[in-house]
């Protein structure tokens, strides 16, 4: 059981694949725990397809967690581990046969503080590409890349200069023109703007908007403005007295925002604690 | 809720009191560390001065036979026939016979030839040497002690570091012995301890820092490392001996390639020294590689595998570029060490007289600091003058080489920052 995702450059879009579910990834009765102390428990949560979905919750909640389970990235920190299942098109990603490598093919990932390579900005944007045997016109797809980050503008007479000489929006913008130049069907997003200024936060809310009619976007957020004003779902989460991470309530955002069901969400949402 | 504390807590005339107190101590901390740092500058100056002073000076030369004596003009200005026949009376006709069968006389040059007569003949020999400050300043008195003790002798200022010093090879006769064996020595021991340790050195760091998981047995081998660095040198050289002199003779003799060199017939040769010394810092390399492995922020790893790359595209890629300049640094350092090195040579037996270079890895060999411990050992003054010249060459040596990785290490960072 292996998943099983040709490689076609030109094909911008997540179509649902044939076996494929209703749902872009789906987490059932996910557990993270680090070194067997749970920082999540039981999240059953099912993300839809080229839609903004948002996880908030108050500090130490687990959001990262959550949000790092859905492309393996748990897996590098030592002593972190797995039970329950993530489903990606039909296949358990934490499955035996399943390559991490392959997962994170297909799930892109864009950090919290903008992390280009200190290479150019040409080649932040090839590389990932390179590596993973694209093999057609490189100048087109980090031309089509850039302008989907609506960074081509400002970048286009200086690709060859070193990606660290670019302002932190900037940064960010390439760090996802980057995530999106190996046509993922999914970028995971941990709280991209909050080491930016209100303009390039701006900017960079505009650009998830846009990327939305094409790539299933998760975005972990602090900032309960930014998921209101960005995504279509929100879920919250919080954390119980052992510390450990769970999921309160998940919906259409503006279901969460204007009449949340659950009572923690509305006292959390209306800044009554957390 | 607790009592407000009130502000006399914080009286004002003893503060005023405790700041000039704390200036104080700031002050006198200060004069502490400039009067280290002097002090290190000091010692530095001594050390200078000592070698300096040692390397220049004048000395006093005595012939066998004075070359007036010889002929009614200048020697070098001796056609050259003339030459030929003071070479014919006076050296015995044992010399003469084996002179010509390495090269005829008549075939022999003018310049060659006057070469011969200095050396056979004439004999120049140097019989007091002063140091650079009394040269300068007690010339009067240096001058009648000449006069007094060696009436034939004449006096000449002497670089002891000089072209002739730099390319002739070790001799018995100090005014004739040079430091070329000894450089080449340092040379090819260098290389082989490089081409041994830093791939080596390398990739142990990688394993350590990348894929070696956090449990006992990698702790063991981490503190094992930690603690390999700070073995004395003395005891590589007994580690070199047992394994790379006497265990794997035929290998560092050179016998199983066929490659032994007939003066060796022993495991004593370049490759021996070199592995030795790699031993000796392989830990150094591997700690200053890990910390620069370290160093690397763990985001490029992240923002890598996020691309879905695999762990080896992610080290080769990201993370070997990024700690190289520190890498460099680390193995610089190290292989100063290494040219430094004495001790472990002496162990591994390298040879306190050869005057045949160097000519790959399995010849028999003599480093610099070897030289300098020997010639200091030896009773005669010149050899002190000789042994002064050759730290010079020694650390412009070490400067150099380190001058020339600073500038790799420097290019490997701009390429880095782009």
């Amino acid at each position: 059981m292996n998943v099983k995702i040709a490689f076609q450059p030109g094909v911008r879009t997540s179509e649902p694949l044939a076996g494929a579910g209703k749902y872009a990834i789906e987490a059932r009765n996910l557990t993270v725990l680090y070194h067997d102390r749970p920082a999540i428990r039981d999240i059953n949560l099912a993300i839809e397809r080229q839609r903004i979905t948002a996880i908030i919750g108050p500090s130490g909640c687990g959001k990262s967690t959550l949000l790092r389970a859905f492309n393996r990235m748990n897996d590098l920190i030592p002593g972190a581990r797995v039970e329950g299942e993530v489903l990606f098109e039909g296949v358990n990603i934490y499955d035996p046969s399943v390559d991490p490598v392959q997962v994170r093919r297909h799930i892109g990932m864009v950090f919290q503080r903008p992390n280009p390579f200190p290479k150019s900005i040409y080649e932040n944007v090839a590389w990932g590409a390179r590596i993973n045997g694209y093999r057609g016109n490189m100048d087109e797809l980090v031309e089509q890349s850039l302008r989907q980050a609506a960074l081509w503008d400002e970048v286009k007479d200086k690709l060859h200069q070193s990606a660290l000489s670019l302002s932190g929006g900037q940064q960010q913008r390439l760090c996802i023109a980057r995530a999106i130049a190996i046509k993922p069907q999914i970028i995971l997003m941990d709280e991209p703007a909050s080491a930016l200024d209100p303009i390039a936060t701006l900017k960079i809310e505009e650009l998830m908007i846009d990327l939305a009619e094409h790539y299933t976007i998760i975005i972990v957020t602090h900032n309960m403005q930014q998921a209101a004003r960005v995504s279509h779902y929100t879920a919250f989460l919080m954390v119980d007295e052992q510390r450990v991470g769970y999921l309160v309530e998940y919906g259409p955002t503006a279901q969460i925002f204007t009449n949340p069901r659950d009572k923690r969400t509305e006292d959390y949402i209306t800044g009554r604690f957390g | 809720m607790t009592a407000q504390i009130p502000s006399s807590a914080f009286p004002e005339e003893q503060f005023a009191e405790n700041l000039s107190q704390r200036h104080r101590t700031a002050r006198w901390m200060a004069a502490v560390f400039q009067i280290s740092t002097v002090f290190g500058i000091i010692v530095l100056l001594t050390l200078l001065y000592n070698i300096i002073n040692s390397s220049f000076g004048l000395v006093a030369w005595q012939y066998r036979v004075p070359p007036e004596s010889l002929a009614g003009m200048p020697l070098e200005e001796l056609p050259k026939e003339e030459l030929m026949r003071i070479l014919q009376e006076r050296v015995s006709a044992n010399v003469l016979r084996r002179l010509e069968g390495e090269k005829p006389l008549e075939a022999r040059s003018q310049e060659e030839l006057y070469a011969l007569v200095m050396e056979r003949v004439v004999q120049p020999k140097i019989v007091k040497t002063w140091s650079l400050v009394d040269s300068i300043f007690r010339r009067g008195e240096i001058m009648q002690e000449v006069a007094r003790d060696y009436p034939d002798a004449y006096l000449r200022f002497r670089s002891w570091l000089n072209a002739r010093f730099l390319t002739s090879p070790q001799s018995s006769r100090p005014e004739l012995a040079g430091v070329r064996t000894a450089i080449l020595g340092s040379l090819w021991t260098v290389l082989i301890t490089i081409l041994f340790s830093f791939p080596l050195g390398v990739g142990a760091a990688i394993y350590l820092e990348e894929y070696a998981s956090d449990n006992w047995l990698n702790r063991i081998i981490q503190t094992n490392i930690n603690n390999l660095a700070g073995v004395p040198s003395i005891i590589y050289g007994m580690l070199g001996l047992a394994i790379f002199v006497r265990a794997m003779e035929p290998i560092t003799s050179g016998i199983w390639f066929g490659a032994a060199e007939p003066a060796t017939a022993n495991g004593r040769t370049v490759l021996s020294a070199g592995l030795t010394l790699g031993l000796l810092v392989l830990p150094l390399i591997i700690i200053n590689a890990q910390e620069a492995i370290r160093a690397v922020p763990n985001s490029l790893r992240q923002a890598s595998y996020g691309l879905g790359a695999t762990k080896w595209q992610t080290i080769w890629h990201h993370v070997l570029p990024n700690a190289l300049p520190g890498i460099l640094t680390g193995t610089i350092l190290s292989i100063s060490r290494a040219i430094g090195e004495t001790a472990p040579l002496v162990v591994v037996g390298a040879s306190t007289f050869i005057t045949v270079d160097p000519s790959g890895p399995f010849s028999k060999f003599t480093t610099l600091p070897i030289q300098i411990y020997q010639w200091t050992s030896r009773p005669q003054d010149e050899f002190r003058n000789l042994a002064a010249a050759a730290s010079i060459v020694l650390m412009v040596l070490l400067l150099s080489l380190n001058a020339s990785a600073v500038l790799l290490r420097q290019r490997a960072r701009r390429r880095i920052r782009g």
